[in-house]
């Protein structure tokens, strides 16, 4: 089925979104739309799947105008998408989750399981995916959730399939499996929208690509375009993705960690047996597939985890069973994954934000009161070191983009006297021109001769900052090795294979 | 798609308080102008001479409207009337009773406001200022009219006592909360029946509270004299320094809530739990002080319910105050100024209810009207879609101002 966007153009109050876009996406071709984080991809097939309300333009299938009026009518018309989460219910099978919303049914109304099961066999034969139609959706690896998901678009008879960030909770062997799958649809004929701000993953398997920023289309580019053309057109302007750091210079060890186990939600090992040490002036890359235990290991160093078992030293202070408040207070800095969430209060202002760790003394606060002037004084300096675009400092956090936020973030951690910094997905959902800001800041932490840990499930963020690499694999650490290890060796390890 | 991010422990009931306590100050004069109007029609239709003109409605439909208009006329200048100022009184004194009739109303309202206000503000639901008030009462009324004290020092002791008391009687709800995470809507609710309970048993009970020559009824001696709140206008008016400690208590929540650190951790708590807590904030210990700081301010309202009494108390001295509270706060958008002003407002339908009564109009109208606020307040779709209002991420200019009145700074 061949797809057009003509002149799609979506308003929020005075922000555009989307502004005259034009795509065309031909029959049984893999169009990249590539862009920045908030460059309006999302919107985009939130209005091609229903879901938004273009103020302008059309939406256009094999040469007839669409309208839709919600996901349903997309669906109907013969689009499928595969969210960034998936939209799948744990406890059911796969089979079930397939059917979910238009069951096939028996006499009396009874669900047809066994029809489900054979629709799932049947596309799951025709493309290889090998899942199994009676296997519970939690019992699945990732990359297997992923394909119930296109199972689940493809059932509905989808002709243009959107992917959306497809790649983010995946290795790179199930990245290289899932690029397969894209290309055994297309030739079967499937429309394939590919939504992704990787480079590397653009040139493999896209037929064309579209890059938007801003809102707009920048152009057309080719998959064998050089990846510094494409991040130029990202951008707009020439980027350096590669970080220049020094050889590290190592010190004392600064945080060692000896046996740690956490014991998780749901009452299993999601941090087993961990030991590693991080010596002043480097940086410890803990690498890794999301929900490898990487999150449990960070909150248990800054002690938001009680661990169960091991001991955590910060030189030569025991941090083990410490309150959040100490583990501040003996100079962790500490970046959580998720901003919106752990890292800020999205309803305080930039100033606010800046003075959520240190309420309870100098320079913050005077006796009982909030010492405003040197709030004001310390907001305009840091926004002003770290590079914070806000009209001013008492902008809410919520206001801000997600660079702007995370800049706020690191300034706030890096802004104290650290004996540590732990910074655990520092870049996720930055726009390129912060990303190089926020990994400049990190190796400055790092030269500046304090111990490092960056938790990230982006290689090329952990093989650019990185002076060793711990890879986790089901809570445990499967080796500790160099930076310069090839991506091979540690897509393998990621997968749980020991070196 | 949209990363709604929940925070466990405040959970949903939080967001919904958080959307609530948004709408500024634009939504709550609109609200108010919006109860006003259902009030009218009340008043209309409970018009006998509306309802006979409206039989002939279609032949001379001048005489409905005019009867309309006159209802609500009278009925509103009869709460005036009732309220603010009597301008049919004899003299100067009895016009301007009305007006100290609504402050002496609404000093128990605004203080409690206050304490209902400052737990939304951390996020928590407090149904209990009833509870609190009664607990409070209780050892207010056990220092007014079983320990001696010199004058001066026994009123100091009695308040500090009710404060206390409030105080303790909320930590409880904070402490269950943060302990054993159970709902503060469930608690405080089953803590108001306790509450009642002890009181009552206290107030039957000679050993204890019952007052010296009582019969069966549950009732208290009145406070010893040492203990009352003074008189604020001479004999002549029953205003009394409850009134006094309600403003005092404005003054205090203002500095706590947008001045002190304390204050800034419960709005931390209030509106991003996880990130507090990976601020290094104790958010259990937060919930415990927060619900004991609610129920210090419901203690002001105690100590203006039990000191500020001539008579022996009976177990209703909370009346309706306890949920009246959760309606000021809700009006007053949770900030000091707008407490203050929303506890003025029922404090003047609760003084005019009667001279509504007087003119043949039920004085429940006003319950009507205070609801309906509340509930324009509460359902802000409904009052948007009513007034064709922008949807909620647009700032007005007034609402714009309001934040600056009653933050420090304020956001653009």
């Amino acid at each position: 089925m061949k797809l057009e966007l003509r002149g799609i153009t979506k308003r929020f109050g005075a922000l555009v979104a989307n502004d005259h876009i034009d795509l065309v996406v031909n029959s049984g071709e893999i169009h990249a739309l590539l862009g920045e984080n908030g460059a309006g991809k999302s919107t985009l097939m939130n209005v091609l799947y229903g879901l938004y309300t273009a103020e302008e333009g059309d939406i256009v299938l094999d040469g007839v105008v669409q309208k839709f009026k919600g996901p349903g009518d997309a669906m109907a018309a013969g689009i499928g998408m595969v969210h960034q989460h998936f939209m799948l219910i744990p406890v059911f099978t796969v089979a079930e989750n397939v059917v979910l919303g238009h069951e096939p049914t028996g006499i009396l109304d009874t669900l047809d399981l066994d029809a489900a099961r054979k629709l799932v066999r049947e596309i799951s034969d025709r493309f290889g995916f090998e899942i199994d139609p009676d296997a519970l959706i939690e019992d699945l690896p990732v990359g297997a959730q992923q394909r119930v998901e296109i199972i689940k678009a493809l059932a509905r008879d989808a002709k243009v399939l959107v992917l959306d960030e497809p790649t983010a909770v995946l290795t790179p062997q199930e990245t290289d499996e899932l690029m397969g799958i894209m290309k055994g649809l297309a030739k079967a004929g499937t429309s394939i929208v590919f939504i992704t701000h990787k480079l590397r993953e653009v040139q493999a398997v896209a037929d064309r690509i579209t890059v938007i920023r801003l809102g707009a289309v920048v152009g057309e580019a080719k998959p064998s375009d050089s990846a510094a053309t494409l991040a130029t057109m990202m951008v707009g302007r020439a980027v350096d993705l590669s970080v220049t750091k020094s050889a590290p210079k190592r010190g004392d060890a600064g945080l060692s960690v000896a046996g740690l186990t956490v014991i998780g939600d749901r009452n299993n090992k999601v941090v087993d047996d961990v030991s590693f040490e991080v010596h002043a002036g480097e940086v410890l890359a803990i690498a890794g597939v999301q929900g490898n235990g990487q999150t449990e290991l960070a909150e248990a160093l800054v002690g938001l985890r009680t661990p169960s078992a091991g001991a955590i030293h910060l030189g030569s202070m025991d941090i083990t069973h410490s309150s959040v408040r100490q583990v501040i207070d003996a100079g962790v800095g500490y970046i959580p994954e998720d901003r919106s969430k752990d890292g800020l209060v999205g309803d305080f202002t930039i100033a606010e934000n800046l003075m959520i760790n240190r309420s309870y003394g100098p320079p913050f606060a005077k006796g009982l009161n909030i010492d405003f002037a040197n709030r004001e004084r310390i907001a305009a300096e840091l926004i002003k070191e770290y590079d914070v675009r806000t009209p001013s400092q008492v902008t809410l956090a919520k206001k801000l983009s997600g660079g702007n936020q995370q800049k706020v973030v690191v300034a706030r951690e890096l802004s104290r006297d650290l004996n540590l910094l732990i910074a655990s997905q520092p870049t996720r959902g930055v726009d390129v021109g912060s990303i190089e800001f926020i990994h400049e800041r990190i190796v400055a932490t790092r030269d500046a001769g304090k111990p490092v840990v960056i938790i990230s499930t982006e290689l090329d963020e952990v093989t650019s900052l990185a002076d060793r690499i711990a890879v986790m694999y089901r809570g445990r650490i499967v080796g500790i090795v160099d930076a310069k290890t090839s991506r091979e060796t540690l897509g393998r390890m990621m997968a749980g294979a020991t070196v | 798609m949209s990363d709604t991010t929940e925070t466990p422990v405040a959970g949903r009931g939080a967001t919904v308080i958080r959307e609530i306590m948004s709408g500024g100050a634009t939504r709550a004069l609109l609200s108010v102008v919006a109860g006003f109007i259902i009030g009218a029609i009340f008043m209309v239709f409970s018009s006998e001479e509306f309802l006979a003109a409206a039989q002939y409605f279609t032949s001379r439909p001048t005489d409905a409207l005019g009867a309309a208009w006159t209802a609500i006329a009278e009925g509103y200048s009869a709460l005036f009337r009732g309220s603010i100022y009597n301008y049919n009184a004899d003299n100067f004194e009895a016009s301007i009773r009305p007006m100290t009739e609504t402050l002496r109303f609404a000093g128990p309202l605004i203080a409690s406001g206050l304490g209902v206000a400052l737990a939304f503000r951390v996020g928590l639901f407090n149904i209990g200022a009833s509870g609190q008030l009664l607990f409070g009462a209780l050892w207010a009324t056990w220092i007014s009219t079983r320990v001696e004290l010199p004058w001066g020092l026994h009123l100091v002791v009695a308040v500090l006592v009710a404060i206390l008391g409030a105080a303790a009687y909320g930590a409880i709800v904070g402490f269950l909360k943060a302990r054993t995470g159970a709902h503060e809507v469930i608690v405080t609710i089953m803590l108001n029946y306790i509450a009642a309970g002890i009181l009552t048993f206290f107030f039957r009970t000679p050993e204890l509270l019952r007052e010296v020559d009582g019969g069966g009824t549950p009732k208290s001696d009145a406070p010893a004299e040492t203990a009352q709140l003074p008189l604020l206008l001479g004999p002549e008016f029953t205003l009394h320094a409850g009134f006094i400690l309600a403003i005092v208590g404005v003054f205090v929540y203002w500095w706590l809530m947008e001045r002190s650190t304390l204050g800034f951790r419960f709005r931390m708590v209030g509106h991003n739990a996880d990130a507090a807590r990976t601020a290094g904030i104790n958010v259990e210990r937060m919930f415990v002080l927060a619900m004991a700081a609610s129920g210090a301010f419901v203690g002001l309202a105690a100590a203006n319910q039990a000191l500020g009494v001539r008579a022996g108390l009976t177990p209703d001295i909370d009346g309706s105050i306890g949920f009246d509270a959760i309606t000021v706060a809700l009006l007053g958008s949770s900030t000091a100024p707008g407490v203050l002003l929303a506890g003025l407002l029922f404090g003047a339908f609760k003084a005019g209810a009667p001279q509504m009564q007087v003119i043949g109009l039920a004085p429940e109208i006003t319950g009507v009207v205070q609801g309906f606020i509340v509930l324009f307040i509460a359902a802000p779709p409904l009052v948007r879609a009513i007034f064709r209002l922008p949807p909620p991420q647009k700032t007005t200019v007034i609402a714009d101002w309001w934040h600056k009145l009653t933050t420090r700074g304020g956001a653009k």
